[in-house]
């Protein structure tokens, strides 16, 4: 089994977001950021798979600008065995969509000729949770999303996923697409000897035009505020002044 | 980072500084040892020509003097040397800075997520996963060769990674850096291929543990005092070595010892035999070591100290380290390569600290404001953002130095071990003071890093030697080319360049007029006035040493209280140098974060320039000069009281 894994470098989880001065986005210069948490997990199950012999050979990709690349080489000192860079200029990253990622991941998928696609389920930036199906869609690929486990049985991958009720157990034909959610596994740390390693592996650099897809943005971003400070609240003496002051407000 | 085995701090009497200078020089470094003399070591002949003069300038009857592009050294002259300070060094290609890049965030993240501060302080030692871990990460052999099993980084990119171990927790930094910085350094820069072979990929991995066994019960300061000896066995193939050693990091858990003994060496040409120290590589497994319990100590109480024994411990004559009688040379190799890693592992400890600070202040309300809003506050936090500024420009500023090649740095090193450990220190206590009650409770972790912290400023060179040698070996080198010029004088037509450059320089001095701003085109604009000051009091320290050699000659080893002012108006001017450099770097690259380096670079610049014409006035107060005879005898009561001479007020 060969598979592709995609992997978005994100601003770290744990850094304070801050508006820029012009609107047009969040402060991203001097930031700290890291591989999306989600991805993370997903690279780490591939390993895994690797691991136990299930899987071959392992392809990182990511799309974006150049420091993209950190993140494959993070991904490739876990264990992942070469990289494809996708590179996009700073620009266009910011309006890159899931639309046009998964063009991209669907034009790899096939011409890596691989079995399995994984990805995290959603980024942490946009928390849009659309690309892993979108790119089941395109490849008209079977797809099993927010996995908590996954496991051979026999030429089957049979996957159990979280969904609002519980969990759910389906098998998928392969190839397919499959999305990582936060149980599926806990991360190895990438280690120091393992980082230089991956300095070696190989890493390969396209850009979208190359896989014949257009990234041109399909949006606009007018502003981008903080959320509203939230306002003190009031007490009410009784059920009807409550009932009037919400008439009041319109409800 | 490097951290020696902790010694006494032992109360500098008059008549032992040059037993101190002694033992403080480093290898290589382009000094004649010998050349001040006391009665109680008389100076020797003259030294190797080698190790001295890098121009061919040479004087008439004596040493030339030497030239270095030491910025500290040269200020000794009065002379602003800008080589190694300007422009802010960049050394790290884009391949080093992508693994850096690399590097930094799976540190970050094992450091915060598995290891435990307080535990490891409440436990008195690091738990398995974490030293299991920091296997795995590759977190002991940072430096090794990637071909030996290490990481193979260089001293810019080292600093880095300690940097992350300094913010988390020293006692582990102690632990790692007592093993590597200086346990086995001696092998990485000084044994032989046979050793290196042998030796690094073992503790490189991890799988055994190493100690750097220097200091001995009667031997802190004053190391060149060492009693352990090692005696050649009659067959010729073993050293026999006896000895005890105190307050050895990591000395039971080593498996792996760098121990300096006494051996005797047989002069070639005379035949006399002479004791000097020796570098020898000592397993455990050669048996005679043992260690004694570990020693409860005010912090870093996951680092293992302990005392070493050797009986008759067997060292093969291959485990000789840097050849026999060099082990001297190879300690101060040792210490001056591993001082830098201090300097950047106490940046990140107070990056730390002052985040802590600056969540609180901007949290906590009192009297209906945030206490950030309150100026008592604000001075803190600013005070604290300076000096964590400067401490970080120095420790890369000698890093870089360094990775650029220099030979000379090892003033420059010694003044940011002094910096570095005071300044932590200072922004802690700060820092504990801004979280109020808070800051003294567990929980937060401020007063562990206190306890943590109190130890930089006593071992690896106390800090009070370490001015000493600042001080001592700055005036030695201006020394030198003062007697230069003396007997230039003596015969000056053919030395006609040496003596008009001096009359020159004198000539404009003495009217009002200094070498001018030598800086002005080597820091952004906006700097010009603190560089200016800088080359100030530059020249202003200059005059004063020239002063002081005039007045003292070579007693000047002796006057303590003038050299410990000295050394602090060189740090302070070194350290104006360092942010004046990379806040200059800063501006000129656009840094988003430029103008607020602008601030602390000029607020700072502004109080340090106060400091050293305060410190340089006391050389010659008369006030202050009676002051210090005055402490002296104070000092003298005391002892001879056994303690504080007076009484209660109340008499009872």
């Amino acid at each position: 089994m060969r598979i592709l894994v995609g992997c978005k470098r994100v601003i770290d989880y744990a850094v304070k977001i801050r508006v820029r001065p012009d609107k047009k986005g969040v402060v991203t210069e001097g930031v700290k950021h890291s591989m999306n948490p989600f991805d993370e997990i997903a690279v780490e199950e591939a390993v895994r798979l690797k691991e136990k012999k299930i899987a071959k050979e392992i392809i990182v990709a990511s799309i974006g600008a150049a420091q993209s690349q950190e993140t494959i080489r993070t991904a490739l000192a876990m264990g992942g065995d070469r990289g494809v860079h996708v590179e996009v200029s700073a620009a266009e990253a910011e309006t890159l969509q899931p639309i046009h990622v998964s063009k991209i991941l669907a034009e790899l998928a096939k011409k890596e000729k691989v079995d399995l696609v994984f990805l995290g389920k959603q980024a942490i930036d946009d928390d849009s949770n659309q690309t892993a199906q979108m790119t089941a869609a395109l490849l008209d690929w079977p797809q099993a999303m927010f996995a908590s486990k996954v496991e051979q049985k026999d030429d089957k991958l049979e996957v159990v996923r979280e969904i609002d009720g519980g969990l759910e157990t389906i098998r998928v034909n392969m190839p397919c697409v499959i999305s990582a959610d936060l149980r599926l596994n806990e991360p190895r740390y990438a280690t120091l000897p393992n980082i230089m390693k991956a300095k070696k592996k190989k890493m390969d650099k396209l850009k979208p035009s190359d896989l014949g897809v257009d990234v041109t943005p399909r949006i606009e971003v007018i502003s981008v505020e903080d959320p509203p400070v939230r306002e003190a609240g009031a007490t009410v003496a009784d059920v009807d002044e409550l009932v009037s002051k919400l008439k009041e407000k319109g409800f | 980072m490097s951290f020696l085995s902790l010694r006494v701090s032992s109360s500098c009497s008059a008549h032992r500084p040059l037993a101190l200078l002694y033992s403080l020089q480093p290898h290589g470094g382009p000094l004649c040892r010998r050349s001040l003399a006391t009665k109680h070591q008389p100076a020797a002949a003259a030294t190797p020509a080698h190790a001295q003069d890098k121009k061919g300038q040479s004087s008439r009857g004596g040493k030339p003097a030497v030239h270095s592009k030491s910025f500290v050294q040269n200020m000794f002259r009065g002379l602003v040397e800008p080589e190694q300070t300007f422009p802010y060094p960049k050394v790290l290609n884009e391949d080093q800075l992508e693994t850096l890049r690399m590097l930094v965030p799976p540190t970050e993240k094992f450091m915060e997520e598995v290891n435990d501060p307080l535990a490891n302080d409440a436990n008195e030692s690091v738990s398995e996963e974490v030293v299991q871990g920091l296997r795995e990460m590759g977190g002991f052999g940072l430096q090794v060769p990637e071909d030996l099993g290490g990481v193979g980084l260089t001293n810019t990119q080292y600093g880095r990674v300690t940097e992350i171990v300094g913010a988390n927790d020293l006692g582990v930094g102690i632990f790692m850096g007592a093993h590597q910085s200086i346990g086995f350094k001696g092998i990485l820069i000084a044994g032989d291929d046979a050793q290196k072979q042998k030796y690094l990929p073992r503790v490189a991995t991890g799988e055994d543990f190493a100690a750097f066994a220097l200091t001995e019960p009667a031997s802190g300061s004053d190391a060149s005092s060492i009693k352990t000896r090692a005696e050649l066995s009659p067959d010729g193939k073993n050293y026999i070595l006896n000895g005890s050693k105190i307050w050895i990091s990591n000395g039971g858990i080593a498996e792996i010892f760098t121990v300096f003994a006494k051996t005797p060496v047989k002069d070639a040409e005379t035949g006399t035999s002479t004791d000097k120290v020796t570098a020898f590589i000592v397993e455990r497994k050669f048996g005679g070591v043992s260690h004694g319990a570990p020693e409860k100590k005010m912090g870093i109480k996951c680092s293992n100290t302990a005392e070493v024994y050797f009986e008759n411990t067997p060292v093969p004559v291959e485990n000789v380290l840097g050849g026999e009688g060099k082990g001297f040379k190879v300690a101060m190799q040792i210490l001056n390569n591993g001082r830098f890693g201090m300097g950047a592992a106490l940046s990140g400890t107070q990056r730390a600290v002052i985040k802590k600070a600056v969540e609180h202040a901007t949290q906590r309300t009192q009297f209906g404001s945030r206490i950030d809003t309150y100026g008592a506050i604000q001075e803190k936090l600013a005070r604290m953002a300076m000096t964590h500024y400067a401490c970080e420009s120095m420790a890369y500023m000698v890093s870089g130095t360094m990775d650029r090649g220099y030979d000379d740095y090892q003033l420059e090193a010694a003044i940011s071990k002094i910096f570095a450990s005071e300044a932590a220190w200072f922004v802690t206590d700060e820092a504990i003071q801004v979280l109020g009650g808070m800051g003294y409770m567990r929980d937060p972790g401020l007063e562990k890093v206190m306890r943590d912290l109190r130890i930089f400023r006593i071992f690896e060179g106390t800090n009070d030697i370490l001015r000493l040698f600042v001080a001592l070996t700055g005036i030695q080198y201006a020394g030198g080319h003062l007697k230069e010029l003396q007997n230039a004088v003596k015969d000056p037509i053919s030395n006609f360049g040496v003596v008009l450059g001096e009359v020159t320089k004198r000539g404009r001095t003495a009217i009002g007029f200094g070498a001018g701003n030598l800086l002005s085109d080597k820091v952004h604009a906006n700097l010009s006035e603190p560089a200016g000051n800088v080359c100030k009091a530059t020249e202003a320290f200059g005059g004063a040493i020239e002063k002081l050699l005039i007045k003292h000659g070579k007693n000047i080893i002796n006057e303590q209280f003038l050299l410990k002012r000295i050394a602090d108006a060189s740090i302070d001017i070194y350290a104006m140098s360092c942010v004046l450099s990379r806040c200059s770097m800063s501006l000129n690259e656009g840094l988003s974060s430029a103008h607020h380096e602008e601030l602390m670079t000029k607020t700072y610049c502004n109080e340090a320039y106060d400091r050293v014409l305060r410190n340089l006035n006391a050389l010659k107060n008369p006030t202050e000069l009676s002051n210090f005879k005055s402490m002296a005898e104070i000092s003298k009561g005391m002892c001879e009281s056994g303690q504080a001479v007076q009484g209660n007020p109340l008499g009872v």
